[in-house]
């Protein structure tokens, strides 16, 4: 959407055609794991643009009808349907699509993955009757929709195969202090738990078995173990695939014509130092206006930080940055008040700010580490560690640079 | 059903009837009016719905919370004191049964 919505501000005038596998308009998925799990009547998706806004714009939707094939040579895809599209340009934007539980009793009634808008209205229907859930993965997912879960009155469990809550993207710090938020709300935690099977009564789950035999019990299972990329046609049609579809620094495959953005691309990510795949809103947003700003006027390198926020028992997490795993932290704030930072160095280095409650702090972070290596741990010292100053000071480099 | 007036920095005007209860930025989105953006889809977190609020309803508007003046002083045009609002925070209807706001040069 980001990307058609760009091509045609920057002033792009051929055919834009958008082609999605899911029907209706294009919606925004952040609240489906959150506001949209809410008590109360039939809850509306929120769409990206109004119909009057592919009509306005002259851009097609092509809805329900995914591409099954890519003839590199004709440049032209095949969708589900059987049509055939010719292109000049071909960009994937095909996301990602839930990991599987790969166990017994997967497939009974009462097991969840979430991920669009079906999943998440077949969740919802499902609340009201639901008494005690099982939340399998303590990621960002699982535990906003345990939030959600215990803002509806349930019991829930989370079982999480790590050590800590939301292990692969944030610091120790912030783990403990939302494992203890969540605590605080009657959320139970499992850690270092495998799942080995789901139990059910008939047809429907009434137990979840970890990996020692535990058992617990669930009326309602959400599994939120991840998502892998959509990258399977991609494959099929001979491009570098792995963990995501691979481009380079102008958001390119291998092939001139192919280019792909958002949480299907793997691309050179100055901020991470290797090749990344990241899930986020940011990323999938500035990359498309970036790849717009190639495909209507220049090639156009992306770079922008990556960021991301999650809103968690009543909580808002920004993260600013790429962290190094185990470097050195600090943090600054109140966090007493629950309002504080934790920075996250390499080395010397500010390459990663989380915020709880902080959104100035995060603001600040953004501009900071925007560009790489410009705020050491000395110099923010020089500043007493104000985010704020030190984001003043990094503005005024770069415009005497 | 409320009114809300967007202008435009180029001199152009749109007016949306919306339900009551509606934001500002989810009124304008879901409407394809130009110059918000609403990138986080209403949490206060992303200062991309940057509106200026006209001043005959400044007195009528929700009081402002600690989070969204954060937020404010990092509009990508620059905060009024007075007229600076995020729109995803502000509902028509009710006591604005009315609104006119004008909208920023940019958002990002």
């Amino acid at each position: 959407m980001q990307l058609a919505d760009s091509l045609r501000a920057e002033g792009f005038g051929g055919r834009v055609t958008l082609v999605d596998a899911e029907a209706g308009l294009p919606y925004q998925r952040p609240p489906l794991s959150k506001d949209f799990l809410a008590a109360g009547g039939t809850p509306e998706l929120l769409p990206l643009k109004a119909r009057k806004f592919f009509v306005d714009t002259k851009i097609d939707l092509i809805e329900a009808n995914p591409i099954t094939a890519v003839d590199r040579r004709e440049k032209a895809v095949t969708l589900a349907n059987g049509d055939r599209l010719e292109y000049s340009a071909l960009v994937f934007a095909t996301g990602a699509r839930t990991r599987r539980l790969d166990v017994p009793g997967v497939g009974l009634g009462g097991v969840h993955h979430l991920r669009n808008a079906d999943d998440a209205t077949r969740l919802h229907s499902e609340l009201d009757a639901a008494s005690t859930v099982v939340v399998v993965g303590a990621g960002f997912i699982g535990l906003e929709f345990a939030s959600a879960a215990v803002d509806r009155g349930l019991d829930v469990t989370v079982v999480e195969l790590g050590p800590r809550a939301m292990g692969r993207a944030v610091s120790t710090q912030i783990s403990e202090h939302f494992r203890t938020l969540h605590s605080a709300r009657g959320v139970r935690f499992v850690f270092g738990q495998t799942v080995t099977a789901l139990e059910g009564d008939g047809e429907r789950v009434s137990s979840v078995v970890g990996g020692d035999g535990q058992r617990y019990p669930a009326d309602l299972v959400v599994v939120g173990i991840g998502v892998e990329p959509n990258d399977a046609a991609a494959a099929e049609a001979g491009l570098r695939t792995g963990n995501g579809i691979v481009v380079d620094e102008y958001l390119r495959t291998d092939d001139d014509a192919i280019w792909a953005i958002g949480d299907c691309a793997r691309f050179p990510c100055r901020h991470a130092g290797a090749p990344t795949r990241r899930e986020s809103i940011q990323n999938a947003v500035d990359q498309a206006r970036t790849l717009a700003a190639t495909l209507a006027r220049r090639p156009t390198e992306y770079h922008h930080l990556p960021w991301f926020w999650s809103h968690q028992a009543k909580n808002k997490l920004q993260i600013a940055g790429v962290p190094r795993d185990d470097g050195p932290t600090m943090v600054i704030g109140d966090v007493a008040a629950g309002k504080f930072s934790v920075l996250r160095f390499d080395e010397t280095q500010l390459v990663c700010v989380e915020s709880v409650n902080h959104p100035a702090a995060h603001m600040a972070a953004r501009t900071i580490l925007a560009i790489p290596h410009s705020m050491s741990r000395e110099e923010l010292a020089v500043v007493d560690f104000d985010l704020k100053q030190a984001a003043k000071l990094v503005r005024s480099t770069e415009r005497i640079d | 059903m409320a009114k809300i007036r967007f202008h435009h920095s180029n001199g152009n005007t749109d007016v949306l009837e919306v339900p009551d209860g509606t934001s500002l930025m989810r009124a304008a989105v879901s409407n394809g009016v130009d110059g918000i953006i609403g990138e986080c889809g209403g949490q206060a977190m992303c200062a991309t719905c940057h509106v200026l609020v006209h001043d005959e309803y400044l007195g009528h508007l929700p009081s402002i919370s600690e989070d969204e003046d954060e937020m404010l002083d990092c509009t990508a045009t620059e905060r009024d004191s007075e007229r600076s609002r995020l729109g995803c925070q502000i509902e028509a209807g009710g006591q604005l049964d009315e609104i006119a706001v004008d909208l920023p040069e940019s958002q990002v």
